[in-house]
C-alpha cells in the first residue's frame, strides 16, 4: 500500500514536471466510433464483424479514407483504390476489367464495396481468396496488374509525407507507418461503407409505395416457380440481398476462371463465385465476375434461358436442363423494375465517402 | 481490509466444506446435442457430397450438394411431471460442417427426465416471419407468399433422370401451405416432434442423434424424383409426404456420459 502510494506520488511529480520540455510521449486516445446501422439491418441481421484488434475510431476511419483516395499507394502515383472503386459508382468502376497502373488489364470485374462488415465468413473477392478486409487491402498495392508497388516503398513514401506521421500517431499511437497500420486504417474506412436506404427499404419501413410492376417483380424474385432468386440473393428478411456464399450460377460449361476452386483446390468448387449483393445494380454494370453482361436484361435472360450445365452447377439452378426458368417478357421487365428499387442514391452521394 | 478478506474467505471455505455432492449437482447444466448423418448404415459427411453415390428406395441414383436444417423447441419432462421447455433453435449445416454439435444456452436442473423431445423445423407458433436474426443472415427464410417463416430443411442435390442425365432436386421442407384459393391460404404444421425417450441429465450430458437420409425418400412414400424434384415448396401434398417420411428419419444413438 505504502509502496503504491510512493509510486503514485512520484508519478504525479513526474507529470507536474513535464510542462518544461522533457515530455514523456503524450498519449492521444482516438475517439471510438459505433457503426450507424440501418434500422432494417439491426432488426433482421446479426451484428456486423469488427475485429478486436482493429476497433473503429474517428481518427482511423478518416485516415483510412485519405489512404483510400491516395495515389501514393501505387507505383507511379497514378492510381488509388478509388480509381477502381469509385464512390459515385457504388465503389466499382464501370469497366469490364480494370486497368492497373501499367495499363495491363485484370480478368475480374471490380467489385462494389458496401456492407462488407456483414460478410460473416470473411472471405472476400469473387473467388474468396482474401480472408478479412485487412488482409485483402494488402493485395492491390503489390499486385502487378493493379497498383504494382511494394509495401516498403509505400510505407516510406507516407513516412516522408508532411501529414501522415501525425495522423498515424493519433489513430494508432505510433507515427511509425507500416503495411499493418495502413491496411487497418483502410479496413476501418471500408467498414463504414453501408448501403441500406433504397426505395425498397423505405417501402419495408412503410414510407414508400411500389408500383404494381415493381411488386410483381418482387414476387417473381421470391416465387420458387418463377425467378426463385431469393434462395441465394436475400429477401425482405435479409436486407444484404446476398447470402455471401459461393455458387456456380450456370454461366459456363467449362471454366476459364476456377473461382473458389482455385482457392480451395477442390474440383467441386470449380466455377463457384460469391453471390454479389443486388443493391445498387444501376451503378455497377457490367455484371458477373468477368463483367460479361452489360445490362440487367442480359443477366435476366441468362437466368431465364441462358444457363449452361456443368458438374458443379448449383442444384438451385433447377431448370438448367431446360436452359433456365423461362420467364415471360412481362415478368422479365418487372423483375428488372424490382431490382432497380434496390438503388441507394444517398449511398453514392454520401459526402463522408467522397474525396 | 486484509482481515475482512480473510474472514470472507474462511466463510466461503466453510460453506464449501459443508455442501455435499448432491447439492453441487443441483447447479443447472446445459445439454449438448450431436447430430450425425447416415445413408442407411453408411455414415455421411460433407466429404461425401457432390458425387452421385447414393441409391434411393425408388432405385434412383443421387448426389447430395447441400444439407441444412433447423431443430428447435427442446422439451424435457422431469420424472416429477414438471415440463421444461427450451425455446432455442439451431441450424445444423452439414454442407459447411457447422453446428453439428449444439449446446443449449439455457440450462436445466440435472436429474431423471422421462421424456426428451426436440422438433425438426418450427412449430407454427415459433415459425415467426423474420424473427430470428441468425436464420435471416443464413438466408433460410420462406417467402411471404408461402406464409413466411423459415425453411425446416434445404436438401439439394442431383439425380440421374430417365435419360441418365444429371438433374437437380431441391427437397425443401417447410410448413405446408395450400394456395388453391390464393386469398385464403391454409397452413398445416408439418414440423416433426422427435421423441428421444428417457434421458438422465448430468453435468455434461451429450445426446447423440442420427438422421438417416434414406428415410426421406422411402417410407411410407417411395419418392420418385422424376416426378417430385424441384418447386416443392408451394406443393402442399409434397410437403405432407415429406413430413410423413420424416417420422423415422431421426433416432437416438446414445446418451453419454
Ligand atoms: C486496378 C483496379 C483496382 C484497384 C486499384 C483496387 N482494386 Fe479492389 N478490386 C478490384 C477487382 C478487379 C476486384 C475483384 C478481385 C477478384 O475477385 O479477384 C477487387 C476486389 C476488392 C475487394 C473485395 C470486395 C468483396 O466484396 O469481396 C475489396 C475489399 C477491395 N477490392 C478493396 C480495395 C482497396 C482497399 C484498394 C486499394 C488498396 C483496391 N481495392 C484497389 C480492382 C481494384
Ligand atoms: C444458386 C444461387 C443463385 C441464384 C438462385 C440466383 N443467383 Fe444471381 N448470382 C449468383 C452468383 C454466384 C452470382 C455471381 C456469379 C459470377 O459472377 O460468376 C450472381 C450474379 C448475379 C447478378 C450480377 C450482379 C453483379 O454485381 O455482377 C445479378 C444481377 C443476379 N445474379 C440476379 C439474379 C436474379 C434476378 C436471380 C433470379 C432470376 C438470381 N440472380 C438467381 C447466384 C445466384
Amino acid at each position: 500500500m505504502c509502496q503504491r502510494f510512493l509510486l503514485l506520488w512520484s508519478f504525479l511529480l513526474l507529470i507536474s514536471c513535464s510542462g518544461s520540455g522533457v515530455n514523456p510521449p503524450e498519449e492521444y486516445k482516438p475517439v471510438a466510433v459505433n457503426l450507424e446501422i440501418p434500422t432494417l439491418f439491426s432488426q433482421k441481421l446479426i451484428a456486423p464483424v469488427i475485429p478486436n484488434d482493429n476497433p473503429l475510431t474517428q481518427e482511423g476511419i478518416a485516415l483510412g479514407k485519405k489512404l483510400f483516395f491516395d495515389k501514393q499507394l501505387s507505383k507511379n502515383n497514378r492510381q488509388s483504390c478509388a480509381s477502381c472503386h469509385d464512390p459515385k459508382k457504388a465503389f466499382t468502376d464501370q469497366q469490364q476489367f480494370s486497368d492497373g497502373v501499367d495499363g495491363t488489364f485484370g480478368t475480374r470485374n471490380s467489385m462494389p464495396l458496401f456492407n462488407l462488415a456483414w460478410n460473416f465468413d470473411n472471405r472476400f473477392t469473387w473467388g474468396g481468396k482474401e480472408l478479412g478486409l485487412e488482409r485483402q487491402a494488402l493485395e492491390p498495392v503489390k499486385n502487378p496488374i493493379e497498383m504494382h508497388s511494394n509495401w516498403t516503398t509505400v510505407a516510406n513514401k507516407l513516412q516522408q509525407d508532411s501529414e501522415y506521421p501525425t495522423l498515424f500517431l493519433r489513430a494508432f499511437g505510433t507515427s511509425k507507418i507500416d503495411s499493418a497500420s495502413i491496411t487497418k486504417a483502410i479496413a476501418q474506412f471500408e467498414r463504414t461503407l453501408i448501403s441500406g436506404d433504397s426505395k425498397f427499404d423505405q417501402y419495408l419501413l412503410g414510407n414508400a409505395q411500389l408500383t404494381p410492376e415493381e411488386l410483381n417483380g418482387f414476387n417473381v424474385f421470391m416465387d420458387e416457380a418463377r425467378g426463385d432468386c431469393f434462395h441465394c440473393h436475400g429477401s425482405e428478411n435479409n436486407p444484404l440481398w446476398t447470402d455471401n456464399q459461393f455458387h456456380n450460377n450456370g454461366l459456363d460449361a467449362t471454366f476459364k476462371d476456377l473461382g473458389l476452386g482455385a482457392v480451395t483446390g477442390d474440383p467441386n468448387d470449380n466455377g463457384k463465385f460469391r453471390s454479389p449483393s443486388l443493391r445498387n445494380l444501376i451503378f455497377t454494370a457490367p455484371y458477373m465476375h468477368d463483367g460479361r453482361f452489360a445490362t440487367l436484361e442480359e443477366v435476366i435472360n441468362h437466368y431465364s434461358e441462358g444457363l449452361k450445365n456443368s458438374p458443379t452447377v448449383d442444384p438451385l439452378m433447377k431448370k438448367v436442363n431446360q436452359g433456365g426458368v423461362q420467364l415471360s417478357p412481362k415478368d422479365k421487365a418487372d423483375l428488372k423494375a424490382f431490382l432497380l428499387t434496390l438503388t441507394d442514391n444517398d449511398f453514392v452521394n454520401n459526402p463522408s465517402f467522397q474525396n | 481490509m486484509k482481515l475482512k478478506n480473510l474472514i470472507y474467505l474462511s466463510f466461503c471455505l466453510l460453506f464449501l466444506g459443508c455442501t455435499n455432492d448432491a447439492e453441487i449437482n443441483l447447479k443447472p447444466v446445459s445439454i449438448t446435442f450431436n447430430f450425425s448423418h447416415f445413408w442407411q448404415s453408411t455414415a455421411v459427411t460433407n466429404a461425401d457430397f457432390n458425387t452421385i453415390k447414393f441409391t434411393n428406395e425408388n432405385g434412383q441414383q443421387i448426389s447430395i450438394e447441400r444439407l441444412r436444417y433447423v431443430i428447435s423447441d427442446i422439451v424435457l419432462t422431469h420424472k416429477s411431471g414438471q415440463i421444461v421447455s427450451l425455446k432455442e433453435h439451431n441450424l445444423v449445416d452439414v454442407t459447411n460442417n457447422q453446428n453439428l454439435s449444439f449446446t443449449t444456452s439455457k440450462s436445466i436442473f440435472p436429474g431423471e427426465y422421462t421424456r426428451v423431445t426436440f422438433r425438426f423445423g418450427f412449430s407454427n407458433q415459433d415459425n415467426v416471419d423474420g424473427a430470428y436474426a441468425d436464420l435471416n443472415t443464413a438466408n433460410f427464410n420462406v417467402p411471404s407468399m408461402l406464409g413466411g417463416g423459415y425453411h425446416y430443411m434445404q436438401f439439394d442435390g442431383k439425380y440421374l433422370d430417365v435419360n441418365s442425365m444429371e438433374a437437380p432436386f431441391n427437397y425443401h421442407a417447410i410448413r405446408a401451405v395450400d394456395r388453391a384459393d390464393p386469398n385464403n391460404p391454409t397452413f398445416l404444421d408439418t414440423s416433426l416432434v422427435v421423441d428421444l425417450g428417457a434421458v438422465n441429465v448430468e453435468s455434461n450430458t451429450q445426446i447423440n442423434v442420427k438422421m438417416n437420409l434414406y428415410e426421406w425418400f422411402s417410407n411410407p412414400n417411395r419418392w420418385n424424383l422424376n416426378l417430385l424434384n424441384t418447386v416443392l415448396m408451394p406443393n402442399f401434398s409434397a410437403q405432407v409426404q415429406m413430413s410423413q417420411n420424416g417420422a423415422n428419419v431421426f433416432s437416438l444413438v446414445n446418451v453419454t456420459p
